[in-house]
């Protein structure tokens, strides 16, 4: 998944020149031209950058992979079927929620903010979603319901965000108030029902259904394509301003590596179901969130002000606007999650919401990288966490160990992830790179 | 350097409950010339600034700008006029690079509301080359890995990347090293250079009379003395500062106040 990154962090130009340039040339006359004075890098040059970056604690997406890597190896010792097609489909299919969930609520941990509520804002948009296509005489159609359900996640993540912003309760109050209240309206929508079943084909094949064989070629073929002609226009553009660019062999590595990777991931999940819909979901989903992060003014001033509250204030950004924003979004995404967890089970129920769903969702986007002190971390990051968390889930689950060991375990796999990111913020601290 | 000011005030007061921060203040700058202002803690250097940037407008007094009575309510209204200030505490994103920061929350965009990073990562680096800030290694660096002195040449070039007339600078170089001193110097000379007005707070007379044109001495929330620099030396700025003239002493004219 390290290659699925999206077609975003092309103009990355050497991200990694360390600081310093204490000694200036300081009597430079005036009017000479030509600023900063970077070159067109070669590919040698690029890697050497990198390594300095991550000597000097600017680790990128490495543990994670490692980790993922790690995880995959121990399992498969431990039991041959982990690696097998048939068990990848459902790795996929259950590290989705988490991914959805986690990318919502990315954008309030860029803040540096919490919202401890996804868990039952999710169980609330199941459980609408169900209830409005219950063919009871007065259900509505499919996509209504999907709507409706989202909808009421983005009006509880705008009242939320209204009491933080306006009222200036704490985040963590407020949310956790949620996590009580939205609990509460699980319940009381469930009524004496105790399961809602759900019949509609469409919600129940986002999970359980899979693209053709073909379908996944052509759609991870698109997706190369779609790649090679961003990163090159890219190219073009900055080669026409002038500015300097990324070699070209580094361009043709990355789109090889994304073909090889994708290649390899719908060949194995094509020996069995194939491509499940829901995997096509959380990568469109994760490019769109990637595109309103780096490519937009919204996402530059969500970094801002999860940066410096300060500066973005005098730089004029609407300070409420973002903060207001960011829950919503949050609300959005855990409503969707929750329709998706609905469409695996098929059903919902009281418990919808509860468990481990709240925790695994934040571990996600924090085991993939995402600081929790506000303004580092990517979307990505949650959907490379919650295939950390969907691997120790599913793979302690063959294992056939308790419940209680695989929450030990999962609760020490995120310890190590936060001390990685603590550590490897010293190291940027040390080298100026915080 | 033309005679007819920029930026002209005439007996502007402003006052914070039973505080009488400016009493009756005149101050003027001209394009290109860079105008320090001093004076001891409590002077009113902030309090005067603020009021030129539209944070605390003034009570009362004619606030001139380019020759015409203009009105400054708040900080909107000065970055219209082309009034950029660069505040003592920077105002940068840490986790930014240069770029970001110095387009943030004026981010160009093109269609499908993309940031046209190709373009603002252009003008950043022109705006640069005509400060000659050449000690970056990378536009594209976070402000976090920068030195004190690079981050003060950032905040400084976001200012001027405005067609901004008038730059106000509050003590640029409080909190840096000797080479980043000189370097943040060189860019306030250069800014005058260019066309510039500037307005440099400062206690490091040292500084001052290196870069600056004329001094304006506040002491007790009045104008005391408008020096040149070619025409004064540190001692007498300094008796300025600490004794200079007063029209009204503070106490003692309870009804002014």
């Amino acid at each position: 998944m390290r290659f699925l990154r999206s077609p975003s962090r092309t103009y990355e130009a050497p991200d990694g020149v360390a600081g310093g340039g204490e000694i200036d040339s300081a009597n430079s006359p005036s009017g000479t031209t030509g600023a900063p004075t970077e070159q067109n890098e070669t590919l040698g040059s690029y890697f050497r950058g990198r390594i300095d970056g991550i000597k000097g604690g600017d680790l990128g997406s490495i543990p994670i992979v490692i980790g993922i890597i790690i995880i995959a190896i121990y399992f498969q010792a431990r039991n041959e079927n982990f690696l097998t097609s048939g068990n990848f489909v459902n790795l996929v299919v259950q590290a989705a929620p988490f991914a959805v969930i986690g990318m919502g609520v990315v954008f309030v941990l860029l803040l540096g903010e919490i919202d401890l509520s996804i868990g039952f804002v999710s169980g609330v948009g199941g459980v609408i979603m169900a209830l409005l296509i219950l063919p009871d005489g007065s259900q509505v159609s499919t996509p209504v319901a999907i709507l409706a359900a989202i909808s009421a996640g983005v009006v509880i993540g705008l009242l939320q965000g209204v009491l933080f912003a306006k009222v200036g309760i704490p985040s963590f109050v407020v949310t956790l108030a949620g996590l009580l209240g939205w609990n509460g309206v699980v319940l009381l929508l469930i009524g004496s029902r105790g399961t809602v079943v759900i019949q509609d084909e469409f919600i129940n094949g986002i999970a359980n259904d899979s693209l053709s064989k073909m379908a996944g070629w052509i759609v991870v073929e698109g997706a190369v394509l779609l790649y090679a002609l961003l990163q090159y226009s890219a190219v073009r553009s900055r080669a026409k301003a002038g500015l300097p660019n990324v070699p070209w062999s580094l361009i043709l590595i990355r789109i090889a590596a994304l073909a090889i990777a994708g290649a390899i991931v719908v060949a194995v999940l094509n020996e069995t179901r194939g491509v499940p819909y829901v995997g096509v979901l959380v990568i469109v989903l994760m490019l769109i969130g990637t595109y309103v992060t780096d490519r937009t003014k919204f996402g530059r001033h969500v970094y801002a002000v999860g940066g410096n509250v300060e500066a973005s204030r005098r730089a004029g950004i609407s300070i409420d606007r973002i903060r207001i924003s960011v829950f919503m979004i949050s609300g959005g995404m855990a409503a969707l999650g929750g329709i998706i967890l609905a469409s695996r089970l098929s059903s919902v129920d009281t418990g919808a919401g509860g468990g481990s769903i709240l925790l695994y969702s934040i571990a996600a986007a924090v085991i993939g990288g995402t600081s929790l002190f506000g303004g580092r971390g990517t979307v990505r990051s949650a959907v490379l966490g919650a295939i950390v968390i969907a691997s120790i889930d599913n793979g302690l689950g063959l294992l056939n160990v308790s419940a209680g060991t695989k929450f030990v375990v999962t609760g020490l796999v995120l310890l190590a992830a936060v001390t990685v990111d603590s550590l490897s913020r010293k190291g940027r601290e040390s080298s100026g790179r915080a | 350097m033309s005679e007819q000011p920029l930026l002209e005030l005439q007996g502007v007061s402003k006052t914070f409950g039973a505080v009488r921060a400016l009493t009756h203040v005149d101050f003027k700058v001209r394009p290109g010339e860079v105008m320090a202002l001093v004076g001891d803690n409590g002077a009113g250097k902030s309090t005067l600034i603020k009021g030129i940037a539209g944070i605390h407008p003034f009570d009362e007094g004619q606030y001139l700008f380019g020759g015409e009575p203009v009105s400054v309510s708040g900080p909107k209204d000065s970055a219209a006029l082309g009034v950029e200030v660069v505040y003592q505490d920077l105002a940068l994103c840490d986790n930014l690079d240069v770029v970001q920061n110095m387009y943030l929350g004026r981010e160009l965009t093109s269609k499908l509301r993309r940031l046209d990073e190709t373009t603002m990562e252009r003008k950043a680096r022109e705006t640069l080359a005509s400060l000659a800030v050449t000690t970056l290694q990378s536009v594209r660096q976070p402000v976090a890995s920068l030195s004190g002195g690079q981050r003060q040449s950032v905040a400084v070039a976001k200012a001027v990347m405005w067609n901004s007339k008038l730059v106000i600078l509050d003590e640029p170089t409080a909190a840096l090293g000797v080479a980043q001193t000189r370097q943040v110097l060189d860019l306030v000379k250069r800014l005058g250079d260019n066309g510039l007005a500037v307005v440099l707070i400062s206690h490091n007379l040292h500084d001052i009379f290196e870069v600056a044109d004329r001094i304006t001495v506040l002491r007790l929330g009045q104008n005391v003395a408008e020096l040149k620099t070619s025409e004064t030396t540190q001692q007498l700025v300094v008796e300025q500062i600490t004794a200079g003239k007063l029209s009204t002493v503070p106490g003692q004219s309870g009804a002014a106040a």
